[in-house]
């Protein structure tokens, strides 16, 4: 599934990002595959949506979720 | 001794830069790094006799050359080669922020690791063995807490010219540099080795936290907990709401108005006296004295009462953004933004526009895409801004006493639907085809550190100060000059001088519009060069010379100015067309020289000068005409 698809509360391990500008970014800041995320509360408007990773917090929207396969833990 | 050079680097929200601005206080300028809108900033502190010259390099979470701001940092340290490098670290957030590091290494550059926010790094649970980070890294590493003079003191006894050269690489980033280089020299896909390298980056950050940090579990932080209220659940947006209406209650009505009426009482009951006193006293010319009381004086003098209103917003701004609030913000309001065309993290910039445009102009730099960038800059001329807000609120008090704040309000909202419309505009044609995107890290939520709240205050209000010692000055004498004289010499009557002349020009376009008189276009042309003279031109050509440009005197001006031309010049209606047009129109040239910095192109001024020009003609026209064909008159 995609990281869209996670729900608030669940953790799921990055499995591979599809190719997109966000890529490298988003590699960058720790999203490679392998990495565990635990998927926090969205904004009120249900995006952007926000994500616990290697000791941070992230948002970023769901169109560009939508770009990263994870599988559930 | 030859001064130290150090050099500051880290990822965003590390406390870098309260860390820089503990060390060099008062003494440091913010400049700009040659050919891009991005801070330069440095400063100079020292330390058992010796000078040290300390310069803050943008934060960044990598240095790829992927935007400015990376280019600036490994540009400088590579070209700069400063003696003693500081890589600032969140203690609380090894992880990423090792990855900067070991970039820094693959690049040879040695860098001092300073764990910073050791203090929150506890509360999450995390005990960092620093001696062992040392021994994998090969790289000296030092503890501290942002704020603490003491651990301050501890940062400058390492920095040393020699602290650098006592150590080497490890052995562990000396085989991963060879790693490196190995996957680099073996495969064509560029793209493909930046992928490869960045998860051996990856790879080699758990090994070594494996190595050196114990975590503990210690439950969700306080920060999601204050989330949930603030950032998720169903009370986020009227929270939000509930602090941005504070921001302008505390600005306009608690502190900023207050000192502004006292600023202006000072300015008329006795600066202004006295200098007319002492002016007469030394014998001084007619002419001259009416020039420094009438014109400077009261020209310079309407732009100081805005200061206290100024500095209070952007204080309450910076307070917010040092908690860590503004980042929710953005959080919240992106699909709002999206939908208008713009972007969560451009809330922030906007809201200055409420204050003054030029901040808000360059606050623009914040945002991620060149599109959103440009379009925030483009469409912060349409806000009401600091020196509109007298404007509306005279002639709506003159022209609308029952209704006169609401009247006010609805001139906010104009301005606000038309950013909007323009905003939406502007992404349908010139920037179609430019991508948006957010990636926004929600850091915890601080104390702010004050001494860089002060800092940043003054930063961004300074300019308005500037503006008001340069060109009003200078324009307030013109304005004079022009509605005094014309080319026979000194004139009695204002409507023979050359400002008359110059304003019927102006005016004749705007028969449409119900107010081409003379005095009305002159207000127009003088309000291109700052706002607040279009209601001190107006209060000169019509008589009343003292008007005072603050919000509240409003009523008591309104009923002096009721009783000249100028209520037998305006009708309710073309007051409010003549309204709508001052909120709209070309901004004001020190906003226009912003727009020219930020943008570094003339075309972008030209645009932003004319379209503006062009909407407020329209829209104001529409104004009367749709009055008038509806009965009001």
């Amino acid at each position: 599934m995609t990281l869209k698809d996670a729900t608030p509360g669940m953790t799921v391990k990055i499995e591979s990002l599809e190719h997109s500008s966000l890529k490298q970014r988003l590699m960058s800041m720790g999203l490679i595959k392998g990495t565990t995320v635990k998927v926090l509360p969205s904004a009120p408007l249900g995006d952007p949506m926000a994500i616990s990773i290697r000791s941070y917090n992230l948002s970023l929207r769901l169109a560009d979720a939508e770009k990263i396969q994870v599988s559930a833990l | 001794m030859a001064t130290l050079s150090v050099a500051l680097t880290g990822n965003p929200n590390t406390g870098k830069s309260t860390i820089f601005n503990e060390l060099t206080g008062a003494r440091q300028k913010i400049g700009n790094w040659p050919g891009v809108t991005v801070d330069k900033k440095v400063g100079y502190t020292r330390h058992n006799d010796r000078a040290i010259s300390v310069i803050d390099l943008p934060g960044t979470y990598s240095i790829n050359a992927r935007s400015p701001e990376e280019k600036i940092v490994i540009d400088y340290l590579l070209e700069e080669k400063p003696d003693v490098v500081v890589d600032v670290v969140d203690a609380s957030n090894l992880s990423r922020n090792l990855f900067l590091t070991i970039q820094f290494l693959e690049y040879g550059i040695p860098v001092i690791i300073d764990l910073n926010m050791m203090d929150e790094a506890k509360k999450r649970g995390f005990k960092i063995n620093t001696k062992i980070l040392e021994q994998q890294f090969g790289m000296p590493v030092v503890e501290t807490v942002g704020r603490s003079s003491k651990s301050i003191k501890n940062l400058l006894g390492v920095f040393t010219d020699t602290v650098m050269s006592n150590y080497h690489h490890s052995s562990l980033i000396e085989d991963h540099i060879a790693k490196v280089q190995e996957i680099a020299a073996n495969n064509k896909n560029k793209e493909q080795v930046e992928e490869e390298i960045i998860a051996l980056r990856y790879a080699l950050i758990d090994q070594i936290i494996a190595k050196s940090v114990i975590t503990t579990d210690v439950g969700a932080s306080t920060s999601e907990k204050i989330d949930r209220i603030f950032a998720n659940g169903f009370l986020a947006l009227p929270l939000l709401l509930l602090l941005i209406y504070a921001v302008f209650e505390i600005t306009f009505t608690w502190i900023g108005q207050p000192m502004a009426d006292g600023l202006k009482d000072l300015m008329s009951d006795s600066i202004s006296p006295w200098m007319q006193a002492s002016l007469v006293s030394l014998g001084v010319a007619d002419w001259l004295k009416s020039l420094i009381v009438d014109g400077i004086i009261a020209g310079v003098g309407s732009v100081l009462t805005f200061v206290p209103l100024i500095f209070t917003l952007f204080f309450c701004l910076s307070f917010l953004d040092g908690t860590g609030y503004m980042a929710r913000v953005a959080f919240i309001m992106d699909p709002i933004m999206r939908r208008a065309g713009l972007t969560g993290k451009g809330v922030m910039p906007l809201i200055m526009g409420f204050g003054c445009g030029v901040p808000a102009i360059m606050g623009a730099r914040a945002l991620d895409s060149e599109k959103d960038r440009m379009i925030s800059i483009l469409i912060t001329p349409f806000l009401t801004c600091g020196a509109k807000l007298p404007i509306m609120a005279l002639f709506a008090a003159m022209f609308f006493p029952e209704n006169a704040t609401n009247v006010v309000f609805c001139m906010y909202i104009v301005g606000v639907v038309m950013a909007i419309i323009m905003a939406k505009i502007l992404n349908i044609t010139t920037f179609k085809d430019e991508e948006s995107t957010f990636l926004l890290e929600l850091p915890p939520y601080r104390m702010p550190d004050m001494k860089t709240v002060l800092l940043e205050t003054w930063d961004k209000g300074k300019g308005y100060l500037v503006k008001a010692g340069t060109i009003i000055l200078a324009m307030s004498v013109v304005i004079w000059f022009l509605s005094n004289y014309n080319f026979t010499g000194p004139t009695e009557d204002m409507s023979e001088s050359f400002m008359a002349s110059i304003g019927a020009g102006m005016a004749s376009i705007f028969a449409f519009q119900g107010f081409s008189s003379w005095e009305a276009g002159a207000a127009i042309v003088t309000g291109i060069l700052a706002k607040e003279s279009v209601i001190s031109t107006i209060g000169i050509l019509y008589g009343v010379a003292d008007i005072s440009s603050e919000a509240e005197e409003a009523v008591n001006t309104a009923s002096q100015l009721m009783g000249t031309s100028m209520g037998a010049s305006f009708t309710a209606l073309s007051a409010l067309s003549f309204m709508v047009f001052s909120q709209l129109y070309t901004p004001c040239v020190t906003a226009m020289g912003t727009i020219k910095k930020e943008t570094g192109k003339w075309k972008w001024v030209a645009f932003a000068a004319t379209y503006t020009f062009a909407t407020a003609w329209v829209v104001s026209l529409l104004v009367y005409q749709i009055g008038r064909l509806l009965g009001f008159e």
